[in-house]
C-alpha cells in the first residue's frame, strides 16, 4: 500500500531523515519506533509533502510527488498529528465536519459510527473541543481523520501526555480499526506499547532505520529491550 | 436638541456604522486566517465604487453596475492575494504588511493614473437618493437602505462562517493552517474565498459611501480605509461581529460629536484615531477579540 524508497529529509544543512526504506502493507499496523529527535515525526510529515523531501513515496500504486498535502489526503492518507491538534475553537461536531470536508455524502452516516466509537465524545458533541481532557482530544482527533475514510491512517505519538489506562484505551482502539480494514502506520515513542499491537516495526535512530522486523520478534530480543524497551 | 433632530442624528449613525462595519469586515476576515492587516483593502472598496461608477455611467442599469462592482472588486482582491501575499506565506510578517502598503499605493496610484485625481461626481439613480418626509424628520432612503442591506450581508456572513463548511474551515484556518491541510482542505482556496468575501463586501461599502457623499476620486479608499480598520480593532480584530460593532460605535461617534458639538466637526476624522489609541492601550483584544496569538498553534 506504502512503498517508501530513500526517503531524506533536510532542515537547512541538518538531516532529519538519512535515506531510509520502508513498506507497510494492506491490513498491516506498522510501526515507526524511537526515540526522540531520531526522525520519526519528520518522515509522517515528508510523506505527506507537508515538508521537502527527496526520494520515493509511493502510495496505492500512485507516485505521490509534486503532490500538495490536501490532494494527498483526498487521495485517502490521513495523519492525526502529534499533540492532537484538534481545532479547539470548534465544537466537537465541526471537528468532525472538517475532517469529512471532502465526504459530504458520508458525513451523517460517519459521524453516528464516530459517536458509537467513541461515546465519551459523542456525549459532548456541542462543546468546544478545547474543552476536552486529554484523552478525550486523542479520540476526536483520531476520529476527525476517519471522517475521511482513509485507507492508510498515520498516527504521530497518539500517547503522549495521556495516562497509561487512556493510552490502553487508544491502542484497543487502533488495533479495533485494523480488524475493520484499515491498515496503519503508527510512529511512537512508546515502544513497548506500540511493539505489543503491531505487526511489523521499524527502529530509527539518527534519521536512518536501525532495525526492522516483525514486533513479536523484537518485543522479545534482549538489544532491543534494553535500548528501547527499558530494559 | 428635540427628540427629532435626535432622532435624525441615531439615523445618520446608523448609516455611516453601517458602511464602516462593511469595510471592517473584511479587515477583520483577512486578519483572522493570515494576520495581515491589509492595507490594500481601502482600496479595494474604491475599485468597488470606480467600478459601479463607469458602469452606471455607460447605461449599464444600476442594481446590475454594483454586481459588477462587487465582482471587479473581489477579483482585485483575490489577484491581489494570489500576486502579492501568497509568495509569502511562510516570510515574515512584517514583509506581507509591507508588501500590503505597496498595494495599495499601486492601486492608487494606477486609478489616479487612468483616471485622473479629480472627484466625480456619482450618480445614483432616484430611487437611491430619494428624500423621504416623515413626522418632521428629512429622511434619506440611503439611510434606510443601508443598514437594511448591511444586516442582510452581516447575517449571510454569520451564516456562512457558522454553519457552512467553509466558513468552519476559516474558522480552523484562523487558528492551525497545517492541521486544515490535514483535512484534505485546500487551504489555499478558502484563503481566496476569504478575501472574496472582504472584498465583495467593501465594495458594497464603497457604493454606498459614493451614494451618500456623493463623489469618487482615487484616494477615497484611504481615510475611510483607515477608519474601517480602526473600528475592526475596537471591535476586536478577528472578530466579525466585534467588527461590526466597531464600525457603528465609529459611525455613531462622528455623527453626535458633529451634531453637538459642532466646534468639534472638523476633528472628527480624529475620533476613529483616537479610539485607535485607547484600545490599544487598554484593551488590545478590543470588544469581542480573543487573543488570537496565544491560542494559535
Amino acid at each position: 500500500m506504502l512503498k517508501v524508497k530513500n526517503l531524506e529529509v533536510y532542515y537547512g544543512v541538518i538531516a532529519a531523515v538519512r535515506g531510509i526504506d520502508f513498506e507497510v502493507k494492506e491490513g498491516e499496523i506498522i510501526s515507526l519506533i524511537g526515540s526522540n529527535g531520531a526522525g520519526k515525526t519528520s518522515t509522517l510529515q515528508a510523506l505527506l509533502n507537508s515538508i521537502k523531501r527527496k526520494g520515493e513515496v509511493v502510495f496505492g500504486g500512485y507516485d505521490t510527488k509534486n503532490h500538495k498535502t490536501h490532494t494527498l489526503v483526498q487521495k485517502g492518507l490521513a495523519l492525526v498529528p502529534e499533540g492532537r491538534r484538534v481545532f479547539i475553537n470548534l465544537s466537537v461536531e465541526e471537528n468532525l465536519r472538517m475532517g469529512a470536508f471532502n465526504n459530504d455524502e458520508n458525513y451523517e452516516h460517519l459521524k453516528d459510527e464516530m459517536y458509537k466509537l467513541f461515546p465519551r465524545i459523542g456525549e459532548k458533541k456541542s462543546q468546544m473541543a478545547g474543552t476536552l481532557s486529554g484523552g478525550e482530544q486523542q479520540m476526536l482527533a483520531i476520529a476527525r481523520a476517519l471522517m475521511s475514510e482513509p485507507k492508510l491512517l498515520m498516527l504521530d505519538e497518539p500517547s503522549l501526555g495521556l495516562a497509561p489506562k487512556i493510552v490502553g484505551e487508544v491502542f484497543e482502539t487502533i488495533t479495533r480499526l485494523r480488524d475493520e480494514g484499515i491498515t496503519i502506520l503508527l510512529v511512537e515513542q512508546n515502544a513497548y506499547a506500540a511493539l505489543s499491537i503491531s505487526d511489523r516495526a521499524y527502529v530509527l535512530e539518527n534519521g536512518e532505520i536501525a532495525i526492522s522486523g516483525d514486533a513479536k520478534d523484537l518485543i522479545g530480543d534482549d538489544s532491543i529491550r534494553e535500548k528501547y524497551l527499558g530494559g | 436638541m428635540d427628540i427629532l433632530t435626535f432622532m435624525q442624528q441615531m439615523v445618520n449613525g446608523i448609516s455611516l456604522g453601517s458602511m464602516y462595519a462593511l469595510i471592517a469586515i473584511g479587515y477583520t476576515l483577512v486578519y483572522g486566517v493570515l494576520r495581515l492587516i491589509n492595507f490594500a483593502h481601502g482600496d479595494i472598496m474604491m475599485v468597488g465604487a470606480f467600478t459601479a461608477y463607469f458602469a452606471h455611467a455607460s447605461g449599464v442599469p444600476f442594481g446590475l453596475a454594483v454586481i459588477l462592482a462587487i465582482f471587479a472588486a473581489m477579483v482585485t482582491g483575490i489577484l491581489t492575494d494570489k500576486i502579492a501575499y501568497k509568495p509569502l506565506r511562510d516570510a515574515p510578517k512584517i514583509s506581507l504588511l509591507i508588501t500590503a502598503i505597496g498595494i495599495s499605493f499601486f492601486l492608487e496610484n494606477l486609478f489616479n493614473v487612468l483616471f485622473g485625481g479629480v472627484p466625480r461626481a456619482f450618480s445614483a439613480p432616484d430611487y437611491m437618493t430619494k428624500i423621504l418626509h416623515f413626522k418632521g424628520m428629512y429622511i434619506p432612503v440611503t439611510v434606510i437602505i443601508i443598514p437594511t442591506v448591511t444586516l442582510i450581508l452581516l447575517f449571510i456572513m454569520l451564516w456562512i462562517l457558522n454553519k457552512t463548511k467553509y466558513g468552519m474551515a476559516i474558522r480552523s484556518l484562523a487558528f492551525d493552517i497545517p492541521t486544515v491541510k490535514l483535512m484534505g482542505i485546500n487551504a489555499d482556496f478558502i484563503i481566496m474565498l476569504v478575501f472574496a468575501m472582504g472584498s465583495g463586501l467593501a465594495a458594497v461599502g464603497g457604493i454606498f459611501y459614493a451614494v451618500s457623499y456623493p463623489s469618487i476620486d482615487p484616494l477615497m479608499g484611504v481615510i475611510v480605509g483607515l477608519k474601517a480598520f480602526a473600528a475592526a480593532v475596537l471591535g476586536g480584530i478577528g472578530s466579525v461581529t466585534g467588527a461590526v460593532i466597531g464600525g457603528f460605535i465609529l459611525g455613531f461617534t462622528e455623527i453626535v460629536v458633529v451634531a453637538f458639538m459642532p466646534e468639534l466637526g472638523g476633528y472628527k476624522d480624529a475620533f476613529a484615531f483616537v479610539f485607535l489609541i485607547l484600545v490599544l492601550l487598554f484593551k488590545p483584544t478590543g470588544i469581542m477579540g480573543q487573543d488570537l496569538e496565544r491560542s494559535r498553534f
